[in-house]
């Protein structure tokens, strides 16, 4: 206070400058609704023109919507609307229409920068394409006979076309190579760098000298098909970061913040430690905290994988994370953003990734082998050469320069891209999602695969399984009961009821107590349907809700409902000979049902996420590469730990973090199919090494010999780089 | 052979065109959405005119 007056009567500009800054929020106001708000949703679910048309009309008839423009390549959606549209109230139109949404983060998905990037080497490509066409066309000429004054001028416009090509397409290879180099390593743009600029000042001297032979159209091919393994490299990392910015921006984290009774809504990131937040039922809480005020239940399934709801009261300490069931709860925040155990989980497990050994790609594997024999081949061509001519430089020079070119890895540098464009592409239209290009290679050297049950194998919706057992009267009753609240397991009982056809009993004064359950009277007496110590039961050791009637109890049990193609995916990956593994935090009873449901023999209830960590590592140990699907916090070291990891969309974004693959669509069976993929990826790239190193050990020689002229290695260069592609293809 | 003169300029010109023109689409963002834009063809929406 005392600071506050004293700088006010020390600078009078100080009183000015608030409302100033006023003024200029007002401005900015004012601004950003005239631009209005732009809704980026993910919609997994679409797939054809039909999709198109039925989104983009019906969004479009929506009020406050601008413009609706539906990407079916990235499977996303953009709306440009008056500011004050709700994200969630497209999500929940595009729902309405049959569509799985989730709401993306405008912010955090930063398109321009990628875009940039991406335009960049489509350019280059595109510049080397157009330059090849027509050095190519000269090319031909001189192949075909022209001597002379008419070869020469045509080399002379090919090196007019060419050099200025080669130094703008070939500038990602230049600065990588040297990268390298400042490093003290040798990448296979070392080479190729080598071989672009090497081949342009030969081929340039021979033209100046007219000879026979320039290499112009070769150096551009070169740079044409290497830059197009770079781009389809480029583009499947792109789709991969911009999928996991996608995730990062799944759950657009929003609360209600309680400010002098006033409620509004602000993005959590904007809230600190101390501000009240109310947590309506079936939220989210968006913030560590203690409850001030209210009585609930709480699911913590995603942290633990508990299934059963735990009591929140006053006092009671919540975590980001958890969904809160019945009543409105008011926390008092003690950590919000950075400072959340979500996020200090999400920071635990970037650190166990940059812990985690190096995978060594094929695609490394074949460089390292690779990258130095370039160079020596024809360092060596050029001595043998310069021997055996009793010191013809300028011949020996030509040989080396034809070695070079023949050896230079075009088809190699596609071999790995090519494939896994062609299976990541083939794997996102069944809707799963490659957020890592070497995931696809370590899937398909998986033996073993470790479950999680909850929200991975079930979508975390309970539904009853003992209504037989029970008599009309006592399901009436309970109905009328359940039809009272809005907790996720009275919601159930109620779909379960009605769909039998059975109408609810009237009762009197039902009410809800949160926390606990609802009450009522029936025919004088008191009924009760809700938790176990509330109603006076034995609580059994499943999910249950107790219903209180005529002094006697009854268990309505539940089991969570099974994800669609669980029982295809285990069924699948037994059919592949894999071993699979159930791991669950929750209790054993749920466990054990659920094993026996798939007939999965193998399972363990009650685990810690350190106790899933460690188990993976057992295996690891054993020598057995291990798959983990899970969704939970308590599964994401497990995920980070394993050989390679998947999550469904619906998992917290600390275990999408830390996985490779990411379902986006509800059903779980594909999965299984990304394991053949992989393993049919891993064959194709495999294949295409072979079949350039087979071009190589035919051509190889004939270059040594000193028989390759500029028509031999351009036909090489493209009919082995096109098989190469075209084998990939083969995936779709 | 004096017609060379006057080819060579062409076909030049005539790729230069080509790459202005792909320069143009580049800009213009129309790889953006390869998948979409194969099936919007199908559609009569925008026969009359394309959406902006």
């Amino acid at each position: 206070m005392t600071d506050a007056t004293s700088s006010l009567s020390a600078c009078p500009a100080c009183v000015a400058a608030p409302a100033a800054e006023a003024r200029a929020q007002d401005a900015e106001a004012q601004a950003r609704a005239a631009e209005g708000a732009r809704i980026i949703l993910s919609v997994p679910g679409a797939h054809c023109a039909a999709c198109i048309g039925t989104i983009e009309r019906d969004l479009e008839r929506m009020p406050g919507v601008r413009s609706v423009r539906l990407n079916l390549t990235l499977k996303r959606l953009s709306v440009h609307a008056d500011e004050g549209v709700e994200a969630a109230a497209v999500a929940s139109r595009l729902e309405g229409l049959g569509y799985e949404a989730h709401e993306l983060d405008s912010g955090t998905l930063s398109m321009t920068e990628t875009d940039r990037q991406g335009r960049d080497l489509l350019m280059r490509l595109g510049v080397a394409g157009f330059a090849m066409m027509n050095v190519m066309l000269l090319s031909v000429a001189v192949w075909s006979g022209a001597t002379d004054a008419t070869r020469d001028l045509f080399h002379l416009v090919s090196a007019l076309i060419a050099v200025p090509t080669v130094a703008f397409s070939g500038q990602p290879f230049f600065r990588s190579a040297i990268r390298a180099l400042k490093a003290g390593r040798l990448n296979m743009d070392g080479p190729i760098a080598l071989a672009l600029v090497l081949t342009v000042a030969i081929s340039l001297y021979e033209t100046l000298n007219s000879g026979h032979h320039a290499y112009f159209e070769a150096v551009v091919m070169l740079t044409f098909f290497l830059l197009t393994g770079r781009y389809l490299d480029y583009r499947a990392r792109a789709l991969a970061r911009s999928a996991a910015q996608e995730l990062a921006a799944l759950e657009v984290p929003r609360a209600t913040r309680l400010q002098g009774g006033v409620e509004t809504t602000v993005p959590v990131a904007e809230l600190a430690a101390g501000d009240m937040v109310l947590v309506r039922p079936g939220g989210r809480v968006p913030v560590d905290g203690v409850v001030t005020e209210g009585r609930s239940e709480i699911d913590r399934s995603l942290l633990t994988g508990e299934t059963l709801p735990a009591y929140a009261g006053e006092g009671t300490v919540v975590s980001a994370g958890e969904v809160n069931l019945t009543g409105p709860l008011t926390v008092r925040v003690t950590a919000a953003g950075k400072d959340t155990s979500l996020h200090r989980m999400a920071d635990l497990v970037a650190m166990a990734e940059s812990a985690r050994n190096k995978y060594t790609t094929l695609a490394d594997k074949a460089a390292r082998a690779y990258a130095p024999t370039i160079p020596l081949l024809s360092l060596g061509a050029f001595v043998a050469w310069l021997w055996i001519s009793g010191g013809d430089l300028r011949l020996s020079v030509n040989i080396a320069i034809a070695t070079l070119i023949i050896t230079c890895p075009c088809a190699l540098g596609l071999a790995v891209p090519a494939v896994v464009t062609a299976a990541s592409g083939r794997l996102f239209r069944k809707g799963l999602l490659i957020k890592d290009g070497t995931a696809l290679e370590r899937l398909a050297q998986v033996d073993t695969v470790v479950l999680d049950k909850t929200g991975t194998l079930t979508l975390g919706t309970p539904e009853p399984t003992n209504l037989d057992s029970h008599p009309e009267a006592a399901a009436r009753v309970a109905l009328a009961l359940a039809q009272g609240s809005g907790h996720p397991l009275a919601q159930a009982l109620t779909r379960a009821l009605v769909a039998r056809g059975l109408h609810p009993e009237r009762l009197e004064s039902v009410q809800e107590v949160p926390g606990y359950g609802v009450e009522g009277v029936w025919q004088g007496q008191r009924v009760q349907l809700g938790r176990a110590d509330w109603v006076g039961a034995q609580a059994l050791d499943c999910t249950a809700a107790y219903l209180a009637l005529d002094g006697q109890t009854r268990a309505f049990t539940f089991a969570d409902r099974l994800r669609p193609g669980a029982e295809e995916l285990v069924a699948a990956l037994k059919r592949q000979g894999k071993r699979v593994i159930l791991l669950s935090g929750d209790v054993p009873a749920a466990v054990r049902d659920m094993a026996a449901r798939l007939g999965i023999d193998d399972w363990q209830a009650e685990a810690l996420p350190q106790d899933k960590a460690a188990r993976i590592e057992a295996l690891h140990a054993a020598g057995h590469r291990v798959l983990m699907i899970g969704d939970g916090l308590n599964d994401t070291v497990a995920l980070t730990a394993a050989h390679v990891s998947v999550s469904p969309a619906s998992a917290l974004d600390a275990a999408r973090a830390a996985s490779d693959i990411v379902l986006l669509g509800r059903d779980i069976a594909p999965v299984a199919d990304a394991v053949t993929t992989a393993r049919a990826a891993t064959r194709r790239i495999h294949e295409n090494f072979w079949q350039s190193g087979i071009y190589n050990a035919i051509f190889v020689p004939i270059a040594l010999f000193g028989l390759v002229t500029p028509l031999i290695a351009a036909a090489v260069m493209s009919l082995s780089s096109i098989t190469v592609a075209l084998n990939a293809l083969r995936l779709k | 052979m004096e017609i060379l003169g006057i080819l060579i300029p062409v076909s030049l010109f005539l790729g230069l065109v080509g790459l202005l023109g792909f320069y143009w689409t580049l800009k213009k963002g129309m790889y953006e959405d390869p998948e979409g834009d194969s099936r919007r063809i199908l559609q009569g929406d925008y026969d009359d005119k394309p959406k902006s």
